[in-house]
């Protein structure tokens, strides 16, 4: 019953010798909480890809199904799956050389394209005259098909590997340019009254204004462009033959090795994933502070 | 030396032929480091005389005579602050202000005074802290006052406010207004400022231009506000020429000039 019942020293005597105690968080302690997360973000796609593995397996497990099971696939093309890098000359090659063959090709025609495209849809975004000359043309080419183009190349280059890189650049180029002009158009009135102001020069209103204005549509173009010519690439080089991943899955066609379709899609899935992942940070690295208002 | 420093005649303005006019005959003389505000109802054209005297819009009759020379395309002579700061979000606080420089006030310049003068006119809205932010990284009323600080880094003869303040809260603009004042105080630059906030035109202008309601809108009355420099707002609140003051242009905008449409 009394009041003041519980002395105050005991209680700061105790606060004080427990405080230093507390230890320092551990390295676990710290790393919990990012653990956490790549668990969360890993877990349920690894689940659904277990999952369909599993129906996959089920489904064609009967002697008469079409499809090889999982477990086909792994004992037929185990070689392809783990050595992805072996040369036995020809077009016996590892599906490691025949992507790097493929992608060679879809950098020389995405380089142009890029390059032909960025100053394509300038000029477009900038001067009225080259927009009317030029949008019922590209408005017209970019609806034709990729390997509509194949015939025509062939013919103009007379080789295989200038008529590939001839239909990327052709698949890729559309998209770019119409994004950048977009983007050059699209430059806010606001900073052309600045540029006005304080009298930029024609060239500099350019290089300091609407390139770095323009700059997060023509990444989108961009991406969307390398997209298209990694779709392009596969289907040309069925085509065209030689070393590179779309010639090989046609050549397993032929010879019915579906296991090794399979992985090779799978591939093709992993690279145009990749390609993609890769263009969108080049992007956000290059456009940073210029789409945040 | 009465000779007017900023001359607007008769200037009249369409956007496109057989259109409304917009603006109609506005006459509007203004001295050497006089501080001008024009007031007036949303859609009677203010902005679009400031944009006139600007350079950035050309008149459909008369003209802007600016030191005995007739104003036919914009320059660093009559420096906009714009009523969304319009910096360029790619380039730091510092950059944007550097860029006027550059291509301005420092012309003719070294290297390290290009770069003094950028300092010296961020320190003048005390933004020299925050030179490395870039504008998403700022608050809006820094924005502002960068915006202001690259107006002034371009020595311009006429300091064009477009509603500076407008997009502010209450407490930001006060603050706001303070600095201009001082700008005002120190530099002697003349300025022509659009608001429709009407403490703002009392307190900081020395003449406040009334505008009638557009389209066709004009001048319709001119008020002189003889207050005595510096200013302070809190002894203001209470002297009966700034409450006079105050009134006359309450009376013009919500008597006189009501928009129909609030009516």
């Amino acid at each position: 019953m009394n009041a003041i019942a519980p002395p105050a020293p005991p209680a700061d005597l105790a606060a004080s010798t427990s405080a230093p105690v507390r230890r320092a968080p551990t390295l676990t302690d710290r790393l919990r909480p990012h653990v956490q997360h790549v668990l969360a973000v890993i877990i349920p796609p690894i689940m659904l890809i277990g999952l369909l593995v599993a129906v996959w397996e089920w489904a064609s497990s009967s002697p008469t199904a079409s499809l090889p099971p999982p477990s086909r696939v792994w004992d037929d093309a185990k070689e392809l799956i783990l050595n992805p890098f072996y040369d036995r000359g020809g077009l016996d090659k590892g599906l490691g050389l025949h992507l790097f063959a493929s992608l060679q090709r879809v950098a020389v025609g995405f380089a142009l394209s890029a390059v032909a495209g960025v100053a394509l849809g300038m000029l477009v975004g900038s001067s009225r005259f080259a927009m009317r000359a030029l949008d019922p043309l590209f408005q017209v080419l970019r609806t034709v098909p990729p390997l509509a183009w194949l015939p025509l190349s062939l013919a103009a280059f007379r080789e295989a590997q200038p008529s590939a890189i001839f239909v990327i650049f052709i698949t890729a180029v559309w998209p770019i340019i119409i994004n950048t002009a977009v983007g050059v158009r699209n430059v806010p009135a606001d900073y052309r009254n600045v540029a006005r102001v304080i009298r930029l020069s024609p060239f500099d209103w350019f290089l300091r204004i609407v390139v770095p204005a323009a700059a997060p549509y023509i990444f989108t173009g961009l991406r969307i462009g390398v997209g298209l010519s990694w779709l392009a690439i596969i289907a040309a080089e069925m085509l065209i033959g030689g070393v590179g991943i779309g010639f090989f899955v046609w050549d397993a066609w032929n010879s019915s090795n579906l296991s090794d379709i399979i992985v090779a899609l799978a591939y093709i899935g992993v690279v145009g994933f990749l390609l993609d992942r890769a263009m969108a940070l080049v992007g956000r690295a290059v456009t940073r502070g210029t789409s945040e208002q | 030396m009465e000779r007017d420093f900023l001359d607007i005649s008769r200037v009249s303005v369409r956007f496109g032929p057989g259109a409304p006019l917009v603006l109609n005959g506005i006459d509007l003389k203004v001295r050497q480091g006089e501080y001008v505000a024009v007031i007036g109802h949303s859609g009677c054209g203010k902005s679009t005389l400031l944009n006139v005297v600007a350079g950035l819009l050309t008149a459909t009759q008369g003209g802007v005579i600016l030191e005995g020379k007739e104003v036919t395309e914009p320059g660093p002579d009559r420096a906009v602050v714009f009523q969304n700061h319009s910096l360029l979000p790619w380039l730091t606080v510092y950059e944007n202000v550097k860029l006027a420089v550059d291509r301005t006030a420092g012309r003719g310049m070294s290297r390290a005074e290009r770069h003094d003068w950028t300092l010296r006119n961020l320190a003048l809205v005390r933004m020299e802290g925050h030179a490395q932010k870039r504008p998403h990284e700022i608050s809006g009323g820094m924005k502002q006052r960068v915006g202001i600080a690259r107006a002034l880094a371009m020595k311009p003869k006429v300091l064009l406010l477009d509603e500076p303040f407008g997009a502010l809260d209450a407490l930001t603009r006060a603050h706001l207004q303070d600095q201009v004042m001082a700008i005002h105080a120190d530099l002697g630059t003349t300025v022509m400022m659009i608001t429709h906030d009407v403490d703002e035109a009392v307190l900081l202008s020395d003449r406040i231009v009334m505008m009638t309601n557009g389209p066709t809108a004009t001048i319709g009355e001119v008020l002189e506000v003889d207050l005595p420099r510096p200013r302070h707002r809190l002894a203001l609140a209470s002297d009966p020429r700034f409450i006079a003051a105050r009134e006359a242009v309450l009376r013009f905008l919500y008597e006189r000039h009501a928009l129909p449409a609030a009516a």
